[in-house]
């Protein structure tokens, strides 16, 4: 036993409780036992790497070590402690970027440890050389696209910049001359390692990070940070190849694996191609002049809404983002439950892309500590509309489009939607008849059993909740 | 500013009235001043002082009549029209397609009248149909009327001292007043058919939990939105099926109409007599010349066998407080098409089809019958788009075998390239590699809906082993590499660390209830 096996085998069983630890998240009940095991494997990971280092490195270095993780660790933990749910997308695309900053310093390192020395170099075998210049390179591509990529979310999802999409003439051209760039320069540097090549691709990946973002608008955010998640994942992996490491290939391809599926499914719930959603530009598509004639919508002031819910028996509430813009989910959780101890059945329905962060809603909800036995997803919850006497619908409004399933010539046509329309009344929380994010006239609110319920959300809630 | 009159009606057993305090706020809200005659709410429960407290002043009949808006839910009887001051508008429901002499009456005076029940059925204009809101109420009512009268219960029930089965109810006729039949017959416990010659409205019936029985002869989809005459073919087979449920069932609530004509006649007296003792037929149609053969409009017949047909006309009225608040919410809405700049100033727009529909006489100007109104409150038979779209889907649905064995091969032959050329230390990174993202695809492909920004926040806190490659490099006498690694550490810790807790604190946030 050797200590070069001892850390092969730690990495082994940290690599295998990474692996339970996501498994564990599939259920409620195995999901707090999932982080136990994610920080087990961790531990063991961090505990034998720091063993290993710590046998060549000189005692500044073990300083620096131990500062730099008590540092992180205390920014984290109070990043962590501090966040509003409702911050959460903005601390997970934070999280996203720092994976590639680091990916792509562990990239220089690599250039600074066996190119930077030319020939004197001894880490790395004469055969493998070329694949160590070319695993540089990717590990550095990748990491940098992330890391402004996730600079650029956070700056949407925060909103210090406009969520609307940047345009530039010819953005597929960039984005493909980016890609064409950084083949060129992989090939010239596996040829001729050097500094500037180095350097070169660095600023064309930071440049294609942040344009790729930036031409994608504010509601496909679900869809980037997913999209960010995997792209941190492969940059790990990168940074595995580059070091040789299993572990980090392991944890990297599963988080890569795991964004990308997270990105499929939201692509899936808005029916559009991953392709679209990364060329960009969803709510620059100009519906047709809305001169349709969609007739009246009706109007209902609280005490007539309070009524309908204290005389129904089955309530679904379908929350949207702007539930979240308004900080509506406390009172929300009162009135469900309220409802409930009348005895009156409420369920929530969540659209998959409801919200910024795949799940989000989830959170927010129990957060305000709604049970999540009754929080359900829309597969599961759009047989019963019909069934159900009266549904509120709180901030949403594409995702609960009946366009997108009559209009073949919506820009929204052929998404899943909830068919809240289906119930005998439902009731819509709205500041105004402006159209949704997709800037498509919903037809919802012209319905027959559609009654509008105008004003901020929270205010509106509240007010129901006095009067009942 | 004009005045509105809420008058008290005039005919025998009307127990409903035009406003109710609650609609009176409203119409004080759009500028009117409204004047409700002494007594009008009384027999709906509503006094003259809660009128007062909602702002309305009470006052006499000559008061109320002398007003320039005048309100009622009855026609006009000759010496009402004579009380209307010269350029007034009355607002009611006159059936001018069946009182030619009435409206001419009206058109003999110089004056305005908007009939409340001659808006055309388009959804835009659904909350001033009086005739929906009324009939709504009288088909709930209908119900009411047969349980009372039908000596069983309607649910059935396993008791200790026997079995009681449930009552089987025929509903003929799925308009509004069907349909509130439907439910109301459910809701207590019944079985529940019906029968309607529009098939469209099959699935409105299973809505409200009845069964749709389908006559099976083509009937054309209607444009008006109202059921129409029927063919011959169609008359034959339904009479069959309505032998067979007469026989069958306990209670039939006909509700079959024909606007402008004689109600189709579908109950005959051999059904009558098929059916079994103490069986219950209501015929909501008997104002119109009744649906079932014998019913007399406003009275009880009870046949030889004992079957008791009910033909009261004055259903709505049954429930007058209920129906006066309907009425006068379509009142309500009217008022508010009609005061667009809500200052009290009632302006007719010729050019709204609802407006011109409703209007019968102009300042003493005959404007009835109006231009027919070319909107279909039936589903257009065009919005199919699923329908179209199918080829397209089970073309894709084929193809996609093909395409995903297509795929894989193509996956399967780059990795053996990529591989085959590939240092022996490579190969090994890359079957590491390649079985981990087959082992996360199915991983993650579980994880629970609500648990994606948890598994979000541990991806990114597991994905901070990326510190493990800065850990090497760190200290091994190089400054730059150093310092970069230093950089690398604390940015990862922070992910570590901070992942981990914030997906604790999310984690324990989930409770069940």
């Amino acid at each position: 036993m050797t200590a070069l096996s001892v850390t092969q085998s730690a990495e082994i069983v940290a690599a295998v409780l990474f692996i339970l630890s996501l498994a564990g998240l599939s259920r409620h009940e195995t999901s707090r036992s999932g982080v136990v095991f994610g920080i087990a494997g961790m531990a063991i990971a961090l505990a034998a790497t720091i063993g290993l280092a710590s046998r060549s490195i000189a005692a500044t270095g073990i300083g620096l070590l131990v500062i730099g993780m008590a540092t992180g660790a205390g920014i984290g933990l109070w990043r962590a402690r501090v966040v509003e749910m409702t911050g959460m997308p903005e601390l997970i695309a934070m999280l996203h970027s720092f994976v590639g900053l680091a990916a792509v310093l562990v990239g220089w390192d690599g250039y600074y440890s066996v190119e930077a020395k030319g020939t004197r170099q001894t880490e790395i075998a004469p055969d493998l050389v070329h694949i160590h210049h070319a695993e540089v390179f990717i590990g550095v591509f990748i990491g940098a696209v992330t890391f402004t990529g996730s600079i650029v979310a956070f700056g949407k999802l925060s909103e210090q910049m406009k969520s609307r999409p940047l345009t530039l003439p010819g953005k597929n051209v960039l984005n493909l001359g980016a890609l064409v760039a950084f083949f060129t320069l992989t090939i010239a540097f596996v040829a001729s390692p050097n500094l500037g090549l180095l350097v070169a691709v660095t600023i064309v990946a930071l440049l294609l990070g942040w344009h790729l973002v930036i031409s994608i608008g504010g509601g496909d955010m679900p869809v980037v940070v997913s999209m960010l998640n995997s792209y941190s994942g492969w940059a790990a992996a990168a940074s595995g190849f580059l070091l040789n490491n299993n572990l980090l290939i392991v944890t990297g391809a599963l988080v890569g694996s795991s964004g990308a599926y997270l990105s499929y499914i939201m692509c899936t719930a808005m029916n559009r191609s991953f392709i679209s959603v990364i060329a960009g530009g969803f709510g620059i598509e100009v519906a047709p002049p809305g001169d349709e004639d969609y007739g009246d919508y009706t109007e209902i002031n609280v005490f007539d809404a309070a009524e309908l819910l204290r005389t129904s028996r089955s309530v679904i509430i379908t929350p949207g983002y702007g539930m979240a813009v308004a900080q509506a989910q406390y009172p929300v959780a009162e009135l469900a439950s309220k409802l409930r101890d009348r005895g009156i059945e409420v369920r929530f329905g969540i659209h998959p892309v409801a919200g910024r962060l795949p799940g989000h809603m989830n959170v927010l909800l129990a957060e305000a500590k709604v049970p999540y036995d009754i929080v359900l997803e829309m597969d599961e919850i759009n047989g019963d509309f019909p069934q159900t006497s009266v549904v509120l619908v709180i901030g949403a409004n594409d995702t609960v489009n009946p366009a997108a399933m009559d209009d073949p010539h919506s820009p929204i046509a052929g998404m899943p939607v909830l068919h809240v329309w289906e119930a005998e009344t439902v009731i819509v929380f709205k500041r105004s008849m402006n159209t949704g994010y997709a800037g498509v006239q919903n037809p919802l609110f012209f319905k027959d059993n559609t009654r509008m319920l105008f004003g901020d959300a929270r205010e509106r809630v509240d007010d129901i909740l006095r009067t009942l | 500013m004009h005045r509105i009159g809420i008058v008290a009606e005039s005919s025998p057993g009307e127990t409903r009235v035009a406003a109710t305090p609650n609609t009176v706020q409203k119409l004080i809200r759009l500028g009117y001043d409204v004047v409700v005659e002494q007594g009008a709410g009384a027999g709906s429960s509503h006094t003259d002082g809660a009128y007062l407290v909602a702002g309305a002043q009470v006052g006499d009949q000559a008061e109320v009549w002398s007003c320039e808006i005048v309100v009622k839910i009855n026609p006009p009887t000759p010496e009402e029209i004579d009380r209307l001051a010269d350029g007034a508008t009355l607002i009611g429901m006159i059936s001018p397609g069946l009182n030619p002499e009435l409206v001419d009456r009206l058109a003999a005076r110089p004056i305005t009248v908007l009939a409340m029940d001659a808006v055309p059925r388009i959804s835009r204009a659904q909350s001033l149909d009086v005739l929906s809101s009324m009939a709504n109420i009288a088909g709930y009512r209908a119900v009411i009327e047969a349980a009372h009268a039908f000596g069983r219960q309607f649910a059935g029930q396993v008791t200790a001292a026997g079995k009681i089965p449930p009552a089987k109810v025929l509903v003929v006729g799925a308009g509004v007043a069907g349909l509130a039949a439907i439910g109301a017959a459910r809701s207590l416990g019944a079985i529940v058919r019906a029968t309607d010659p529009r098939p469209e409205v099959a699935e409105e019936v299973a809505s409200m939990g009845g069964e749709y029985l389908a006559v099976d002869v083509t009937q054309e989809v209607s444009a008006t939105g109202y059921a129409r005459e029927t063919s011959a073919a169609y008359d034959t087979r339904a009479a069959e099926i309505y032998a067979e449920q007469a026989a069958d069932v306990d209670i039939i609530i006909t509700t079959a109409l024909i606007p402008g004509r004689q109600a189709p006649r579908l109950i005959t007296a051999d059904h009558l007599h098929s059916m079994r003792q103490g069986s219950v037929v209501v015929d909501m149609a008997a104002a119109q010349g009744g649906n079932v053969e014998g019913s007399k409009p406003g009275e009880v017949v009870v046949t030889d066998n004992a079957v008791m047909i009910i033909g009261y006309t004055d259903l709505p009225a049954r429930l007058p407080s209920q129906a006066s608040q309907l009425f006068g919410t379509n009142v309500v809405n009217l008022m508010e098409l009609l005061t667009p700049a809500r200052d009290g100033e009632l302006v007719i727009d010729f050019d709204d089809v609802v407006q011109r529909s409703m209007t019968v006489v102009r300042n003493g100007e005959l404007t009835w019958p109006p231009p027919p109104v070319a909107v279909s409150a039936a589903p257009a038979p065009t919005a199919q788009p699923p329908v179209a779209e199918a080829p397209g889907t089970a073309e894709k649905s084929l193809a996609s075998p093909l395409r995903r064995y297509r795929l894989v091969a193509a996956a399967a032959v780059v990795l053996f390239l990529l591989t085959a050329f590939a240092p022996t230390q490579l190969i090994t990174n890359f079957t590491v590699f390649v079985l981990a993202i087959v082992i996360g695809y199915y991983v993650i492909g579980n994880v629970h809906h609500a648990l994606h920004t948890p598994l979000m926040s541990v991806t990114n806190a597991i994905s901070g082993i990326i510190v493990v490659g800065a850990l090497l490099q760190i200290g091994h006498h190089d400054t730059t590499i150093t310092i970069l690694s230093f950089v690398a550490i604390l940015l990862a810790s922070i992910n570590i660390f901070g992942g981990f807790a914030v997906t604790r604190r999310m984690l324990s946030m989930f409770t069940r209830s």
